[in-house]
Protein backbone atom coordinates (compact mmCIF):
# COMPACT_ATOMS: atom_id res chain seq x y z
CA UNK A 1 0.00 0.00 0.00
CA UNK A 2 2.93 2.27 -0.91
CA UNK A 3 1.81 5.88 -1.79
CA UNK A 4 -1.53 5.59 0.21
CA UNK A 5 -2.16 8.45 3.33
CA UNK A 6 -1.72 7.60 6.57
CA UNK A 7 -4.55 8.14 8.66
CA UNK A 8 -3.81 11.51 10.45
CA UNK A 9 -3.75 12.71 6.74
CA UNK A 10 -7.07 12.09 5.78
CA UNK A 11 -9.81 14.81 6.34
CA UNK A 12 -12.48 14.63 8.72
CA UNK A 13 -14.78 12.29 7.91
CA UNK A 14 -13.34 11.26 4.97
CA UNK A 15 -15.01 14.18 3.62
CA UNK A 16 -14.09 14.56 -0.36
CA UNK A 17 -12.64 17.40 -1.80
CA UNK A 18 -14.55 18.73 -5.11
CA UNK A 19 -12.86 17.00 -8.17
CA UNK A 20 -10.29 14.68 -6.43
CA UNK A 21 -12.00 11.57 -6.65
CA UNK A 22 -12.06 11.63 -9.96
CA UNK A 23 -8.29 10.82 -10.61
CA UNK A 24 -8.04 8.18 -7.63
CA UNK A 25 -11.27 6.09 -9.44
CA UNK A 26 -11.35 5.43 -13.25
CA UNK A 27 -13.98 3.55 -13.17
CA UNK A 28 -14.90 3.52 -16.66
CA UNK A 29 -13.81 -0.10 -16.24
CA UNK A 30 -16.99 -0.82 -14.62
CA UNK A 31 -18.31 -0.85 -18.23
CA UNK A 32 -20.48 -3.12 -20.47
CA UNK A 33 -21.38 -0.97 -23.41
CA UNK A 34 -19.63 2.05 -24.42
CA UNK A 35 -21.72 5.32 -25.68
CA UNK A 36 -20.28 6.40 -28.94
CA UNK A 37 -20.93 10.24 -30.11
CA UNK A 38 -22.41 10.86 -33.70
CA UNK A 39 -21.77 14.26 -34.06
CA UNK A 40 -23.95 14.64 -37.23
CA UNK A 41 -26.84 14.04 -35.72
CA UNK A 42 -26.46 15.71 -32.51
CA UNK A 43 -28.21 19.44 -31.92
CA UNK A 44 -26.17 20.08 -28.84
CA UNK A 45 -29.51 19.73 -26.73
CA UNK A 46 -27.19 19.31 -23.97
CA UNK A 47 -30.15 16.61 -22.32
CA UNK A 48 -27.09 13.78 -22.34
CA UNK A 49 -25.37 16.44 -20.21
CA UNK A 50 -27.97 16.94 -17.88
CA UNK A 51 -29.17 13.57 -17.25
CA UNK A 52 -25.50 11.56 -17.22
CA UNK A 53 -25.65 10.47 -13.48
CA UNK A 54 -21.43 10.45 -13.43
CA UNK A 55 -20.54 13.58 -15.46
CA UNK A 56 -19.16 11.44 -18.17
CA UNK A 57 -20.10 13.86 -21.66
CA UNK A 58 -17.64 16.24 -21.95
CA UNK A 59 -18.60 19.38 -22.54
CA UNK A 60 -16.28 22.58 -24.36
CA UNK A 61 -17.39 25.90 -25.01
CA UNK A 62 -21.07 24.74 -24.16
CA UNK A 63 -20.55 21.97 -26.38
CA UNK A 64 -20.84 18.60 -26.52
CA UNK A 65 -17.50 17.18 -27.84
CA UNK A 66 -17.50 13.27 -26.38
CA UNK A 67 -17.16 11.30 -23.52
CA UNK A 68 -14.98 10.68 -20.42
CA UNK A 69 -14.75 6.93 -21.25
CA UNK A 70 -12.30 7.09 -17.71
CA UNK A 71 -15.77 7.54 -15.51
CA UNK A 72 -18.80 6.35 -17.78
CA UNK A 73 -20.18 3.28 -16.85
CA UNK A 74 -22.45 2.75 -19.94
CA UNK A 75 -25.47 3.05 -18.09
CA UNK A 76 -27.29 4.55 -21.29
CA UNK A 77 -29.14 7.28 -19.75
CA UNK A 78 -27.71 9.51 -22.54
CA UNK A 79 -28.96 7.00 -25.38
CA UNK A 80 -32.57 6.58 -23.90
CA UNK A 81 -32.38 10.36 -23.31
CA UNK A 82 -31.19 11.83 -26.86
CA UNK A 83 -34.03 12.84 -28.96
CA UNK A 84 -32.21 12.31 -31.90
CA UNK A 85 -30.39 8.81 -31.76
CA UNK A 86 -27.40 10.49 -31.81
CA UNK A 87 -25.60 8.34 -29.01
CA UNK A 88 -25.42 4.66 -29.76
CA UNK A 89 -24.63 2.26 -27.31
CA UNK A 90 -22.21 -0.49 -28.74
CA UNK A 91 -20.90 -3.80 -26.71
CA UNK A 92 -17.68 -3.60 -25.35
CA UNK A 93 -15.62 -6.78 -26.24
CA UNK A 94 -13.90 -9.45 -24.31
CA UNK A 95 -13.08 -6.53 -21.73
CA UNK A 96 -10.72 -5.27 -24.19
CA UNK A 97 -12.59 -1.89 -24.87
CA UNK A 98 -13.29 -1.85 -21.71
CA UNK A 99 -10.33 0.36 -20.60
CA UNK A 100 -10.52 3.91 -22.62
CA UNK B 1 -32.26 31.90 37.75
CA UNK B 2 -34.18 29.28 39.87
CA UNK B 3 -37.12 26.99 38.81
CA UNK B 4 -38.67 24.81 39.42
CA UNK B 5 -39.50 21.95 36.25
CA UNK B 6 -38.92 18.60 35.09
CA UNK B 7 -35.73 17.38 33.54
CA UNK B 8 -37.79 17.81 29.81
CA UNK B 9 -38.38 21.33 30.41
CA UNK B 10 -34.92 21.40 31.31
CA UNK B 11 -33.30 20.08 28.84
CA UNK B 12 -35.80 22.10 26.56
CA UNK B 13 -34.57 25.40 27.96
CA UNK B 14 -31.20 24.38 27.42
CA UNK B 15 -31.68 24.01 23.38
CA UNK B 16 -33.72 26.74 23.07
CA UNK B 17 -30.65 29.11 24.45
CA UNK B 18 -28.60 26.90 21.80
CA UNK B 19 -31.25 27.81 19.17
CA UNK B 20 -29.71 25.01 16.77
CA UNK B 21 -30.23 25.53 13.01
CA UNK B 22 -32.23 22.43 13.08
CA UNK B 23 -34.17 20.28 15.71
CA UNK B 24 -35.52 16.80 13.49
CA UNK B 25 -36.96 14.40 16.12
CA UNK B 26 -39.92 12.28 16.10
CA UNK B 27 -41.94 11.34 19.82
CA UNK B 28 -41.57 8.91 21.86
CA UNK B 29 -42.42 7.96 25.89
CA UNK B 30 -40.91 9.44 28.12
CA UNK B 31 -38.87 11.38 25.66
CA UNK B 32 -41.90 13.39 23.73
CA UNK B 33 -42.00 16.46 26.37
CA UNK B 34 -38.45 17.57 25.38
CA UNK B 35 -39.71 17.85 21.10
CA UNK B 36 -42.90 18.94 22.44
CA UNK B 37 -41.79 22.22 24.39
CA UNK B 38 -39.22 22.53 21.49
CA UNK B 39 -41.99 22.72 18.54
CA UNK B 40 -43.69 25.18 21.04
CA UNK B 41 -41.14 27.34 21.38
CA UNK B 42 -40.89 27.39 17.40
CA UNK B 43 -44.34 27.90 16.85
CA UNK B 44 -43.94 31.09 19.28
CA UNK B 45 -40.74 32.63 18.02
CA UNK B 46 -38.56 32.15 20.63
CA UNK B 47 -36.33 30.74 18.72
CA UNK B 48 -35.40 30.59 14.72
CA UNK B 49 -34.63 26.84 14.22
CA UNK B 50 -35.92 24.71 11.54
CA UNK B 51 -38.09 21.55 13.11
CA UNK B 52 -38.27 18.77 10.67
CA UNK B 53 -41.01 16.65 12.06
CA UNK B 54 -40.21 13.35 11.21
CA UNK B 55 -42.43 9.97 9.96
CA UNK B 56 -39.75 7.94 12.09
CA UNK B 57 -36.00 8.22 14.43
CA UNK B 58 -34.22 6.78 11.56
CA UNK B 59 -35.60 9.85 9.41
CA UNK B 60 -35.05 11.91 12.40
CA UNK B 61 -31.23 11.36 12.56
CA UNK B 62 -30.94 10.91 8.90
CA UNK B 63 -32.28 14.41 8.34
CA UNK B 64 -29.75 15.42 11.42
CA UNK B 65 -26.93 13.96 9.36
CA UNK B 66 -28.10 15.56 6.31
CA UNK B 67 -28.31 19.06 7.99
CA UNK B 68 -25.69 18.62 9.94
CA UNK B 69 -23.42 17.92 6.88
CA UNK B 70 -25.16 21.09 5.33
CA UNK B 71 -23.61 23.01 7.99
CA UNK B 72 -25.96 23.78 11.08
CA UNK B 73 -25.95 23.39 14.20
CA UNK B 74 -28.14 20.08 14.95
CA UNK B 75 -29.99 18.73 17.73
CA UNK B 76 -32.25 15.61 18.49
CA UNK B 77 -34.20 13.46 21.35
CA UNK B 78 -34.96 9.85 21.83
CA UNK B 79 -35.70 7.16 23.66
CA UNK B 80 -35.66 3.41 23.99
CA UNK B 81 -37.12 1.64 20.78
CA UNK B 82 -36.47 5.15 19.08
CA UNK B 83 -32.57 5.22 19.31
CA UNK B 84 -32.70 1.62 18.31
CA UNK B 85 -34.34 2.95 15.04
CA UNK B 86 -31.36 5.77 15.07
CA UNK B 87 -28.56 3.42 15.74
CA UNK B 88 -28.11 2.24 11.71
CA UNK B 89 -27.67 6.41 11.11
CA UNK B 90 -25.59 7.16 14.90
CA UNK B 91 -23.13 5.03 13.84
CA UNK B 92 -23.24 6.96 10.01
CA UNK B 93 -23.20 10.05 12.22
CA UNK B 94 -20.06 9.35 14.18
CA UNK B 95 -18.21 8.11 11.01
CA UNK B 96 -18.83 11.23 9.66
CA UNK B 97 -17.59 13.03 12.40
CA UNK B 98 -20.84 15.09 12.92
CA UNK B 99 -21.61 17.09 16.24
CA UNK B 100 -25.11 16.03 16.15
CA UNK B 101 -26.30 16.22 19.95
CA UNK B 102 -28.69 14.03 21.35
CA UNK B 103 -30.38 13.91 24.78
CA UNK B 104 -31.53 10.25 25.53
CA UNK B 105 -34.42 9.97 27.77
CA UNK B 106 -33.19 6.51 28.84
CA UNK B 107 -36.01 3.77 28.56
CA UNK B 108 -35.72 -0.40 28.93
CA UNK B 109 -35.53 -1.69 25.18
CA UNK B 110 -38.60 -4.17 24.20
CA UNK B 111 -39.56 -7.08 24.77
CA UNK B 112 -41.22 -7.24 26.75
CA UNK B 113 -42.63 -3.67 25.69
CA UNK B 114 -42.03 -1.36 28.72
CA UNK B 115 -41.76 2.68 28.91
CA UNK B 116 -39.79 2.77 31.73
CA UNK B 117 -36.15 3.97 32.88
CA UNK B 118 -33.18 1.34 32.31
CA UNK B 119 -29.88 1.81 30.63
CA UNK B 120 -30.43 -0.37 27.47
CA UNK B 121 -30.54 2.12 25.09
CA UNK B 122 -27.24 3.74 26.26
CA UNK B 123 -25.54 0.41 26.02
CA UNK B 124 -27.01 -0.23 22.64
CA UNK B 125 -25.38 2.54 21.10
CA UNK B 126 -22.14 2.07 23.52
CA UNK B 127 -19.55 1.51 20.78
CA UNK B 128 -21.34 3.85 17.84
CA UNK B 129 -18.95 6.24 18.19
CA UNK B 130 -20.89 8.74 20.54
CA UNK B 131 -19.44 10.64 23.32
CA UNK B 132 -21.92 9.48 26.02
CA UNK B 133 -22.67 11.54 29.22
CA UNK B 134 -25.16 10.50 32.15
CA UNK B 135 -26.85 13.05 34.44
CA UNK B 136 -27.84 12.80 37.74
CA UNK B 137 -30.49 14.97 38.19
CA UNK B 138 -32.18 17.66 35.54
CA UNK B 139 -29.94 20.05 37.00
CA UNK B 140 -27.13 18.03 35.10
CA UNK B 141 -29.13 16.97 32.53
CA UNK B 142 -29.36 21.07 31.65
CA UNK B 143 -25.69 21.69 32.44
CA UNK B 144 -24.64 18.96 30.13
CA UNK B 145 -26.80 19.54 27.13
CA UNK B 146 -25.11 22.80 26.33
CA UNK B 147 -21.41 21.86 27.97
CA UNK B 148 -22.09 19.03 25.15
CA UNK B 149 -22.42 20.88 22.58
CA UNK B 150 -19.04 22.59 23.13
CA UNK B 151 -17.62 18.97 23.70
CA UNK B 152 -19.01 17.90 19.88
CA UNK B 153 -18.42 20.92 18.22
CA UNK B 154 -14.67 21.06 19.12
CA UNK B 155 -12.42 20.51 15.63
CA UNK B 156 -10.56 17.47 17.77
CA UNK B 157 -13.32 15.86 18.53
CA UNK B 158 -16.43 16.39 15.94
CA UNK B 159 -18.65 13.74 17.11
CA UNK B 160 -21.77 13.24 18.09
CA UNK B 161 -23.18 13.82 22.27
CA UNK B 162 -25.54 11.61 23.73
CA UNK B 163 -26.75 13.44 27.54
CA UNK B 164 -28.41 10.51 28.96
CA UNK B 165 -31.31 11.21 31.55
CA UNK B 166 -33.02 8.39 33.44
CA UNK B 167 -36.70 8.45 31.72
CA UNK B 168 -39.49 9.57 34.45
CA UNK B 169 -37.23 9.45 37.48
CA UNK B 170 -35.70 12.29 35.77
CA UNK B 171 -37.68 13.63 32.45
CA UNK B 172 -41.18 13.64 34.62
CA UNK B 173 -40.14 14.74 38.29
CA UNK B 174 -39.93 18.58 39.38
CA UNK B 175 -36.85 19.51 40.55
CA UNK B 176 -35.11 22.93 41.31
CA UNK B 177 -33.06 23.80 38.50
CA UNK B 178 -30.82 26.94 38.17
CA UNK B 179 -31.18 28.30 34.92
CA UNK B 180 -28.27 30.67 33.13
CA UNK B 181 -29.29 33.42 31.32
CA UNK B 182 -29.94 32.99 27.47
CA UNK B 183 -26.49 35.68 26.21
CA UNK B 184 -24.43 33.48 28.51
CA UNK B 185 -25.47 30.08 27.39
CA UNK B 186 -24.89 32.01 23.57
CA UNK B 187 -21.73 33.13 24.70
CA UNK B 188 -20.43 29.76 25.92
CA UNK B 189 -21.46 27.65 23.03
CA UNK B 190 -20.72 30.61 20.28
CA UNK B 191 -21.30 30.95 16.52
CA UNK B 192 -21.14 27.30 15.07
CA UNK B 193 -18.11 26.70 12.34
CA UNK B 194 -19.33 24.65 10.22
CA UNK B 195 -16.49 22.21 8.50
CA UNK B 196 -16.75 21.49 4.54
CA UNK B 197 -20.61 22.24 4.18
CA UNK B 198 -22.68 20.99 1.85
CA UNK B 199 -24.08 23.74 1.50
CA UNK B 200 -21.07 26.17 0.51
CA UNK B 201 -21.31 25.54 -3.01
CA UNK B 202 -18.31 27.26 -4.24
CA UNK B 203 -16.22 24.62 -2.40
CA UNK B 204 -18.18 21.50 -3.23
CA UNK B 205 -17.57 18.39 -1.49
CA UNK B 206 -18.82 14.94 -1.09
CA UNK B 207 -19.77 13.49 2.53
CA UNK B 208 -19.96 10.25 3.18
CA UNK B 209 -17.95 8.52 0.23
CA UNK B 210 -17.32 4.96 -0.01
CA UNK B 211 -13.34 3.43 1.52
CA UNK B 212 -12.27 0.32 0.07
CA UNK B 213 -10.40 -1.78 2.41
CA UNK B 214 -7.14 0.55 1.31
CA UNK B 215 -8.55 3.59 3.59
CA UNK B 216 -12.08 2.21 5.62
CA UNK B 217 -9.12 1.65 8.52
CA UNK B 218 -7.29 4.73 8.64
CA UNK B 219 -10.79 6.57 8.44
CA UNK B 220 -11.67 4.39 11.37
CA UNK B 221 -8.18 5.14 13.23
CA UNK B 222 -8.79 8.66 12.73
CA UNK B 223 -12.46 8.69 14.21
CA UNK B 224 -11.04 7.11 17.17
CA UNK B 225 -8.64 9.73 17.39
CA UNK B 226 -11.87 12.13 17.92
CA UNK B 227 -12.53 9.87 20.63
CA UNK B 228 -9.10 9.82 22.47
CA UNK B 229 -9.26 13.52 22.00
CA UNK B 230 -12.88 13.62 23.97
CA UNK B 231 -11.64 13.54 27.89
CA UNK B 232 -8.96 16.21 27.62
CA UNK B 233 -12.11 18.82 25.79
CA UNK B 234 -14.53 17.60 28.11
CA UNK B 235 -12.65 18.65 31.02
CA UNK B 236 -11.43 21.88 29.46
CA UNK B 237 -15.36 22.83 28.46
CA UNK B 238 -16.20 21.42 31.89
CA UNK B 239 -13.27 24.32 33.68
CA UNK B 240 -15.18 26.81 31.90
CA UNK B 241 -18.50 25.77 32.52
CA UNK B 242 -18.25 25.57 36.35
CA UNK B 243 -17.08 29.13 35.83
CA UNK B 244 -19.80 30.82 34.32
CA UNK B 245 -22.72 28.77 36.17
CA UNK B 246 -20.56 28.71 39.89
CA UNK B 247 -21.75 25.06 39.74
CA UNK B 248 -18.57 22.46 40.31
CA UNK B 249 -17.79 20.26 37.69
CA UNK B 250 -14.31 18.76 37.83
CA UNK B 251 -13.27 15.32 36.47
CA UNK B 252 -14.95 12.49 34.29
CA UNK B 253 -16.91 11.44 37.31
CA UNK B 254 -18.14 12.48 40.65
CA UNK B 255 -16.52 10.83 43.45
CA UNK B 256 -18.68 11.30 47.00
CA UNK B 257 -17.23 10.25 49.65
CA UNK B 258 -14.49 8.11 47.80
CA UNK B 259 -11.43 9.11 49.57
CA UNK B 260 -10.81 7.33 52.29
CA UNK B 261 -13.64 4.58 51.35
CA UNK B 262 -13.08 1.09 51.74
CA UNK B 263 -16.34 -0.47 49.78
CA UNK B 264 -17.64 1.77 46.84
CA UNK B 265 -20.49 1.72 44.80
CA UNK B 266 -20.00 2.55 41.19
CA UNK B 267 -23.27 3.76 39.95
CA UNK B 268 -24.79 5.43 36.25
CA UNK B 269 -27.24 8.06 36.33
CA UNK B 270 -29.97 9.03 38.94
CA UNK B 271 -29.63 5.88 41.09
CA UNK B 272 -26.27 7.57 42.06
CA UNK B 273 -28.20 10.11 44.25
CA UNK B 274 -29.83 7.09 46.19
CA UNK B 275 -26.46 5.99 46.99
CA UNK B 276 -25.74 8.99 48.24
CA UNK B 277 -28.20 9.15 51.32
CA UNK B 278 -27.07 5.13 51.22
CA UNK B 279 -23.26 6.74 51.87
CA UNK B 280 -24.21 9.39 54.24
CA UNK B 281 -26.61 6.38 56.19
CA UNK B 282 -23.72 4.05 56.65
CA UNK B 283 -20.93 6.82 57.10
CA UNK B 284 -23.15 7.57 60.05
CA UNK B 285 -22.90 4.53 61.58
CA UNK B 286 -19.38 4.43 60.80
CA UNK B 287 -18.49 2.59 57.64
CA UNK B 288 -16.39 3.82 54.94
CA UNK B 289 -18.30 3.67 52.29
CA UNK B 290 -18.00 5.80 49.28
CA UNK B 291 -19.72 6.38 45.61
CA UNK B 292 -18.15 7.10 42.07
CA UNK B 293 -20.49 8.13 39.53
CA UNK B 294 -19.14 8.42 35.93
CA UNK B 295 -20.54 11.15 33.90
CA UNK B 296 -18.54 10.84 30.61
CA UNK B 297 -19.12 6.49 30.12
CA UNK B 298 -18.10 6.82 26.63
CA UNK B 299 -14.73 7.57 26.23
CA UNK B 300 -14.48 5.68 29.67
CA UNK B 301 -11.63 6.94 31.54
CA UNK B 302 -10.39 4.32 32.80
CA UNK B 303 -7.13 5.30 34.37
CA UNK B 304 -8.98 8.52 36.34
CA UNK B 305 -11.81 5.30 37.56
CA UNK B 306 -8.94 3.10 38.05
CA UNK B 307 -6.65 5.82 40.09
CA UNK B 308 -10.29 6.80 42.51
CA UNK B 309 -10.69 3.23 43.13
CA UNK B 310 -7.30 1.56 43.64
CA UNK B 311 -7.25 1.79 47.23
CA UNK B 312 -10.92 0.14 48.14
CA UNK B 313 -10.97 -3.02 49.36
CA UNK B 314 -14.37 -3.79 47.67
CA UNK B 315 -16.26 -2.55 44.71
CA UNK B 316 -20.20 -3.12 43.82
CA UNK B 317 -20.76 -1.85 40.18
CA UNK B 318 -24.17 -1.57 39.18
CA UNK B 319 -25.39 -2.20 35.78
CA UNK B 320 -28.95 -0.88 34.83
CA UNK B 321 -29.41 -3.46 31.34
CA UNK B 322 -27.98 -6.59 30.64
CA UNK B 323 -25.44 -7.25 28.43
CA UNK B 324 -26.62 -10.60 27.64
CA UNK B 325 -24.38 -13.42 27.94
CA UNK B 326 -21.51 -11.42 29.89
CA UNK B 327 -21.22 -9.34 32.83
CA UNK B 328 -22.82 -5.80 32.66
CA UNK B 329 -21.21 -3.31 30.72
CA UNK B 330 -20.10 -0.96 33.16
CA UNK B 331 -18.07 -3.61 35.15
CA UNK B 332 -16.51 -4.98 32.24
CA UNK B 333 -15.21 -1.00 32.13
CA UNK B 334 -14.33 -0.66 35.54
CA UNK B 335 -12.76 -4.33 35.59
CA UNK B 336 -10.84 -3.68 32.55
CA UNK B 337 -9.74 -0.03 34.42
CA UNK B 338 -8.45 -1.74 37.54
CA UNK B 339 -6.48 -4.28 35.50
CA UNK B 340 -3.28 -2.76 35.11
CA UNK B 341 -3.19 -2.33 38.94
CA UNK B 342 -0.84 -4.19 41.00
CA UNK B 343 -3.42 -4.04 43.94
CA UNK B 344 -6.98 -4.46 43.14
CA UNK B 345 -10.44 -4.31 44.83
CA UNK B 346 -12.37 -7.00 45.16
CA UNK B 347 -15.45 -7.17 42.33
CA UNK B 348 -19.18 -7.13 42.26
CA UNK B 349 -21.76 -6.67 39.55
CA UNK B 350 -25.16 -5.97 40.60
CA UNK B 351 -28.18 -5.82 37.86
CA UNK B 352 -30.96 -3.57 38.85
CA UNK B 353 -33.66 -0.93 38.47
CA UNK B 354 -34.76 -2.91 34.88
CA UNK B 355 -38.17 -1.64 33.27
CA UNK B 356 -37.98 1.06 35.91
CA UNK B 357 -37.83 -1.15 38.81
CA UNK B 358 -37.15 1.45 41.80
CA UNK B 359 -33.89 1.29 43.71
CA UNK B 360 -34.51 1.93 47.45
CA UNK B 361 -31.91 2.96 50.27
CA UNK B 362 -32.11 0.26 52.00
CA UNK B 363 -31.26 -2.10 49.26
CA UNK B 364 -28.27 0.01 48.66
CA UNK B 365 -27.28 -0.04 52.27
CA UNK B 366 -27.70 -3.80 51.85
CA UNK B 367 -25.26 -4.01 49.11
CA UNK B 368 -22.82 -2.16 51.21
CA UNK B 369 -23.15 -4.66 53.47
CA UNK B 370 -23.17 -7.42 51.79
CA UNK B 371 -19.57 -5.72 50.20
CA UNK B 372 -17.39 -6.96 53.33
CA UNK B 373 -18.52 -10.66 52.51
CA UNK B 374 -17.29 -11.10 49.43
CA UNK B 375 -14.07 -12.82 49.03
CA UNK B 376 -12.94 -12.54 45.57
CA UNK B 377 -14.14 -11.04 42.09
CA UNK B 378 -16.44 -13.91 40.51
CA UNK B 379 -18.04 -14.04 36.78
CA UNK B 380 -20.87 -14.28 38.42
CA UNK B 381 -24.41 -11.76 38.45
CA UNK B 382 -26.04 -10.29 41.41
CA UNK B 383 -29.42 -8.76 41.57
CA UNK B 384 -31.07 -6.11 43.10
CA UNK B 385 -34.87 -6.14 43.92
CA UNK B 386 -35.13 -9.64 42.03
CA UNK B 387 -37.47 -12.12 43.00
CA UNK B 388 -36.33 -15.26 42.98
Amino acid sequence: MAGLKGWRELPLGGVVTGGTAKELQKTGGWRAERPIWHEEKCIQCLQCWLHCPDDSVLIKGGKVVGFDYEHCKGCGVCAAICPKDAIEMVPERGGECARP
Amino acid sequence: MRKAITGHKAVAEAMRQIEPDVVAVYPITPQSEIAEYYAEYVHNGLVRTELVPVESEHSALSACVGAAAAGGRVMTATSSQGLALMVEVLYIAAGLRLPIVMALANRSLSAPINIHCDHSDAYLARDSGAVQIFAENAQEAYDYTIMAQRIAEDMRVRLPVIVNLDGFTLTHTVQPVDLLEDEVVKKFVGEFKPYSPLLDVDHPVTWGPFAMPDYYFELKRAQQAGMEAAPGVFLSVQREFSQISGRRYLGFFEAYRLEDAEYALVVLGSTAGTAKVAVDELRARGMKVGLLKPWLWRPFPAKEVGEALAHVKAVAVLDRAFSFGTMGALFADVASALYPLEKRPILANYIYGLGGRDTTVPELVHVFEELPKIKKTEWALRYIGLRE
